[in-house]
């Protein structure tokens, strides 16, 4: 049966959706939010800080996360900063520019009136950050400073030195424990959301695995939102942290959540070149750098290879012999075009041959012009941190030599489709952050991740919710002796059995390395009919062999880090199938997502906006069958699709 | 507010701080005094007249040894505090970190030298002094190479002369004044920081004056000891025959 | 490179635990830290045995998960980075490396190296914030905030909450984790409106939880991932000192 999607967006004029749907939609009065539970499964952005506000508002939170403390969320890997439509440096911004640079860097895969209502709330995320004591960088007036970041032409990205995302999950962190102080909010550190319980249609609770016993709970609840983030670490390496998965999402898939568009993968430029078979974490350079880096490879041929002997240093290449491509592809936006934009020039580059290193994976970010320009002191102020990170991480000194960078998985904009609401296709369930897929569209901006989870979270869901909750004010505590929990527990009793019972000979990294390299190989910068069809074949002969040769240590009941890695795996390894199905239907090329047979002449992203203006959603029907596709029509109706532009 | 000298941690290391804070300036007073018997054992003995058993001194030494049991007894309370802090399990390799002092994570230790010193220090010089005077005892009768004196209770610098002619209690005093120095290297600039007072700027500064501080009074101690050693014999005599003026 | 390695291994809170001496060969030396114990692991579950249990996420030295006490080292040898951060060119090809879980009452062991911090949260939980709610603020731009300020409350934000300060201290002292958030909001005027109370409900939250007494020795200060100063521990100083002395 397929879904019949409502997307549930405001009738009306841009610019008022967000205002009259605030004022059409329901609220909960105090004494019966009292009575409501609410569980938040993930800690990152979106969910601290929907749980702090939510808890505020009254309700009873339960918050899940599988690290030991909420602070861990991988939202706080986040380097360079956070978009806002201030205006502040009064570059003629505005939200409707944000909008518009957002819709625009996602190429036309997002929903319009979503957007726009988050390009109208990053005024008040700011604003709320600094009242928490978030210590923005600021100028010597005292007032908030701006830096520019990819897909823009104006500064409007707000920071806090290379750990904007720390600050700001520091903030909603902190906010939430002033919930947890309050009561309002009920703390689970080192607890996995294994499953999600439905009862008569409706999210009632989770199952949650407690990390540190192997206990498996049962939890009530009249709301369920998932803020689990996204599910890059399907590729094995990427710049997720090492924990981030996409089972908790998966379970909603798996008991009937449309999945949309998981396909649309981000790529992010400027991360550290892989060194070797027994790396485990690709490590990000913040795209802040590209503000004052210039990327390049040599123009000759003879000088790659000398680079790659070490008989010449990159410092030696003459400047008339240094091929900055962006800047000679893309002059008006230079370095500074979308991230899909850079990462696929510099593959371009590569598979050209003029990849500098050993492997031929890697191109010049140079800092050699803004040294000259602005002084070594200047660009220690702005990326001190960065550089000595990446000189201790690969031993050598980026203010000598230029950093080697190469593309790397980063970021999902696919995920759990949601309506304007945040709701998925299961009601009582919602999706918030990365985990869903509404605000992105084919390819997510530089900054524009912590304003989305913020958003979602501080400004969003609170008042959807309730929408929702104010059907439930009659309804009891929800009881987790019944029918629908007994099922969903011995589901998951039966899944861990399941695993520890194969006894086979390879251990979970060994299949999950081989799912990776299916995956970049196949699914990744650059994908065509072929290699996704052979992605699919190759991922369900794994998963043959995972559940036949699968090696897993330990028990149940204790701490055990390589069942939950298995599980985790279990779900990548369908994941990533699913991911192949949504890339071989969408037969076009857009944001993150390029199927090489649809590329212009100079190799840009060809869109097909008369078949694919669209949000695909998957519906599972079972491991081994084909899930069904239902299509959500995106329609315009402010902005002009075009060709994206970053050359003029 | 009384409580929280007792029962915070911040507030306990406030005792810690200011009855230490007293102790350093009692020790520049002391050593000051000192000095003298190096210019004029009448003078020196003039002062120890002055701290005989007169009200005021008797009171000063009670504020005093009120300043060491506090310091003492809070120390010991601290490091109980920390052992159980530190839990049961310890490390089985530990190093030293760069830019720590030895004496900072030695500080019991170092003050408990302190004090078995001042132990042997009241009996070298307060039981035969102070004490004898308030208990109404006989005067000790003392020889140094064959001069025989009465050691009357403010004669101090007869006492010194004494009790610094014996070379092994010239070691024990300089070992003493050693590890006072170790303690107020940390001390002193430590009693800022945990009365608030101290910053990144006036770190440098703050344990530039512990230095200072704790070499002045090595030396200033450490020089009379050895003045009072080499000088023993003349001192000795020199002082036999002294009575005070009244 | 090959490495002896000396491991606590404890299966859980209530076992004793006690050291296991592994072999690892063919180590490149560009490998990390944590990715070495990735290869034990691999070998140890080929072997049949049960991996080490370690704390990490985003072996990028921001999340505060690492934890490893490395030859005497609360993250290892190198100064100024978590153990994520650590890469085997700075050990000695053959030597013998001894990692420990962070060792203090507060932070019970829950498996080999993963031990709970849970501590350091509720110390948070006690004041560690601000209390605006969510919507109900001025403009972000309405209170000017001296650049130093801010740059000094971003100093002392920069805490990961790792626990290496507690872990070093000789006091198990977890001072300078309190005292960065004290500090870092202490220095915004936002903060300042609860600055008092804040500074005596995480005194009295830590005192509470059995950490040990700050005796300024700065070996947390020495081995934080975040070089975090103790000029902060001055500044909690005199913040709760001032609070006491206004009762």
């Amino acid at each position: 049966m397929a879904y019949k999607l409502d997307a549930k967006t405001p009738a009306g004029e841009l610019a008022q959706k967000w205002s009259n749907h605030k004022a059409a939609i329901k609220v909960v009065s105090p004494a019966n939010k009292r009575k409501l539970d609410i569980i938040v499964v993930g800690t990152g952005l979106g969910g601290a800080s929907a749980a702090a506000s939510l808890g505020e508002l009254g309700y009873n939170v339960k918050i899940f996360c599988i690290s030991d403390s909420p602070r861990r969320a991988h939202s706080i890997a986040a380097q360079g900063g956070i978009n806002a439509a201030k205006n502040y440096q009064n570059d003629n911004d505005s939200v409707y520019r944000l909008f518009y640079d957002t819709i625009k860097g996602g190429d036309y895969r997002a929903r319009e009136a979503n957007v726009y209502r988050l390009a109208e709330v990053s005024n008040l995320i700011i604003d709320q950050c600094v009242a928490q004591g978030v210590p923005f960088a600021r100028e010597y007036g005292g007032l908030l400073a701006n830096r520019s970041f990819g897909g823009a032409q104006v500064s409007r990205t707000f920071y806090a030195r290379g750990q904007t995302g720390q600050q700001l999950l520091l903030g909603a962190y902190a906010a939430l424990n002033k919930e947890i102080a309050a009561g309002s909010v009920k703390s689970y550190p080192r607890h996995e959301m294994l499953d999600i319980v439905i009862e008569n249609g409706e999210a009632c609770g989770i199952i949650a695995r407690n990390l540190v016993t192997g206990e498996i709970e049962r939890h009530g609840a009249h709301a369920v939102v998932i803020a689990t983030g996204g599910y890059g670490n399907v590729f094995f390496l990427s710049t997720n942290a090492m924990a981030s998965n996409g089972s908790a999402a998966f379970q909603c898939y798996r008991k009937g959540a449309g999945f949309a568009n998981p396909c649309f993968t981000q790529i992010h430029p400027t991360c550290i070149p892989v060194h070797g078979t027994q790396q485990s974490k690709l490590t990000l350079m913040s795209e802040s750098l590209r503000n004052d880096g210039r990327i390049w490879v040599p123009k000759k041929m003879e000088d790659v290879e000398a680079i790659r002997k070490g008989t010449k240093l990159p410092s030696d290449i003459a400047e008339e012999d240094r091929d900055y491509y962006l800047e000679r592809r893309y002059p008006a936006f230079g370095n500074l075009v979308p991230r899909d934009v850079a990462s696929r020039a510099a593959k371009e580059r590569c598979d050209a041959g003029y990849g500098v290193n050993e492997t031929g994976l890697a191109v010049f970010l140079d800092f050699k012009t803004a040294i000259e320009r602005l002084g070594k002191e200047t660009i220690k102020q702005r990326y001190g941190n960065l550089f000595d990170m990446y000189e201790e991480i690969t031993d050598v000194n980026p203010y000598e030599q230029p950093m080697q960078i190469f593309p790397a998985v980063h970021y999902t904009m696919g995920g759990i489709w949601v309506d304007y609401n945040l709701m998925t296709t299961i009601p009582g369930l919602y999706a918030i952050g990365e985990a869903n897929f509404s605000d992105h569209g084919a390819n997510r901006l530089g900054a524009s991740a912590l304003m989305q989870g913020l958003a979602d979270g501080y400004f969003v869901l609170p008042y959807t919710i309730g929408d929702y909750l104010s059907k439930k004010i009659q309804a009891p505590k929800v009881k987790t002796d019944t029918k629908a929990f007994d099922e969903a527990e011995a589901g998951v009793r039966a899944r861990i059995e399941r695993l520890f019972a194969i006894k086979g000979n390879q251990s979970v990294d060994d299949i999950h390395k081989r799912l990776g390299l299916i995956m970049w190989d196949n699914v990744g910068m650059a994908r065509t009919k072929e290699s996704l069809e052979k992605a699919i074949v190759e991922i369900q002969a794994l998963r043959k062999e995972f559940y036949k040769d699968l090696k897993l240590v330990g028990t149940n009941e204790s701490f055990n880090v390589e069942l939950e890695k298995a599980l985790r795996l279990e779900d990548f390894l369908e994941l990533g199938e699913l991911m192949a199905r949504d890339a071989l239907n969408r037969e076009e090329s857009c944001g993150g997502h390029f199927r090489s047979e649809h590329q212009t002449e100079d190799g840009e992203a060809l869109r097909h906006d008369d078949k694919f203006a669209y949000a695909a959603v998957w519906e599972y029907k079972g491991i081994d069958n084909v899930p069904e596709m239902t299509i959500e029509n995106l329609d315009y109706e402010f902005v002009h699709r075009a060709q994206r532009n970053y050359k003029d | 507010m009384g409580c929280f000298l007792t029962n915070s941690s911040v507030g306990k290391k406030l005792v810690m701080s200011i009855s230490g804070c007293f102790l350093v300036l009692f020790i520049l007073f002391h050593m000051s005094m000192n000095l003298t018997m190096i210019f004029s054992r009448e003078g020196y003995n003039l002062i120890c007249e002055f701290l005989g058993a007169n009200w005021y001194a008797l009171a000063g030494t009670a504020l005093l040894a009120a300043g060491v049991l506090v310091h003492f007894v809070y120390a010991f309370i601290l490091t109980i505090n920390n052992y159980r802090a530190r839990g049961k399990q310890r490390y089985a390799v530990t190093v030293q970190e760069k830019g720590v002092s030895w004496a900072s994570k030695n500080m019991l230790v170092l003050g408990m030298i302190v004090i078995l010193g001042l132990g042997l220090h009241l009996v070298h010089f307060w039981s035969k002094m102070q004490l004898v005077e308030v208990a109404g005892c006989e005067y000790a009768t003392l020889t140094l190479d064959g001069v025989t004196a009465t050691a009357h209770p403010a004669n101090g610098a007869l006492l010194m002369a004494f009790t610094f002619s014996k070379w092994y209690n010239v070691v024990i005093y300089l070992l003493w004044f050693a590890a006072l120095w170790f303690h107020l290297t940390h001390g002193v600039w430590s009693m800022f920081q945990t009365a608030g007072f101290a910053n990144d700027t006036w770190y440098p500064r703050l344990k530039c004056l512990a230095n200072i501080v704790a070499t002045l009074i090595f030396l200033g101690f450490a020089i009379v000891v050895v003045v009072c050693y080499f000088k023993s014999g003349e001192y000795f005599t020199e002082m036999a025959n002294w009575h005070p003026a009244h | 490179m090959n490495f002896t390695l000396k491991i606590w291994r404890q299966k859980d809170a209530k076992s004793q635990g006690a050291f296991e001496t592994y072999q690892v060969n063919d180590i490149s030396a560009d490998t990390s830290f944590l990715e070495m114990m990735d290869i034990l692991n691999n070998n140890l579950i080929h072997e049949g045995k049960e991996p080490v249990a370690f704390d990490h996420d985003c072996r990028e030295g921001i999340c505060g998960m690492c934890s490893m006490h490395i030859n005497g080292h609360a993250h290892g040898p190198s100064q100024a980075v978590t153990t994520c951060q650590m890469y085997m060119r700075k050990f000695k090809d053959g030597s013998t490396i001894t990692i420990e879980p962070w060792r203090s009452a507060a932070f019970p062991v829950i498996r080999d190296l993963v031990v709970d911090r849970g501590a350091y949260d509720k110390i948070l939980q006690a004041g560690g914030f601000i209390s605006v709610r969510t919507n109900s603020v001025p403009d972000g731009n309405a209170i000017p905030i001296p650049k130093a300020d801010a740059d000094e409350s971003m100093d002392a934000a920069a805490c990961v909450g790792c626990g290496a300060c507690a872990a070093t201290c000789k006091n198990g002292s977890a001072m300078l984790f309190v005292a960065a958030r004290v500090s870092s909001l202490a220095k915004l005027p936002q903060g300042r409106v609860e600055g008092a109370r804040r500074a005596k409900a995480m005194v009295a939250k830590m005192d509470e939880l059995g950490f040990g007494n700050c005796t300024n020795t700065g070996a947390c200060q020495a081995q934080c991932p975040k070089s975090i100063s103790i000029a902060h521990i001055a500044r909690l100083n005199r913040e709760f000192l001032a609070a006491k002395l206004k009762d």
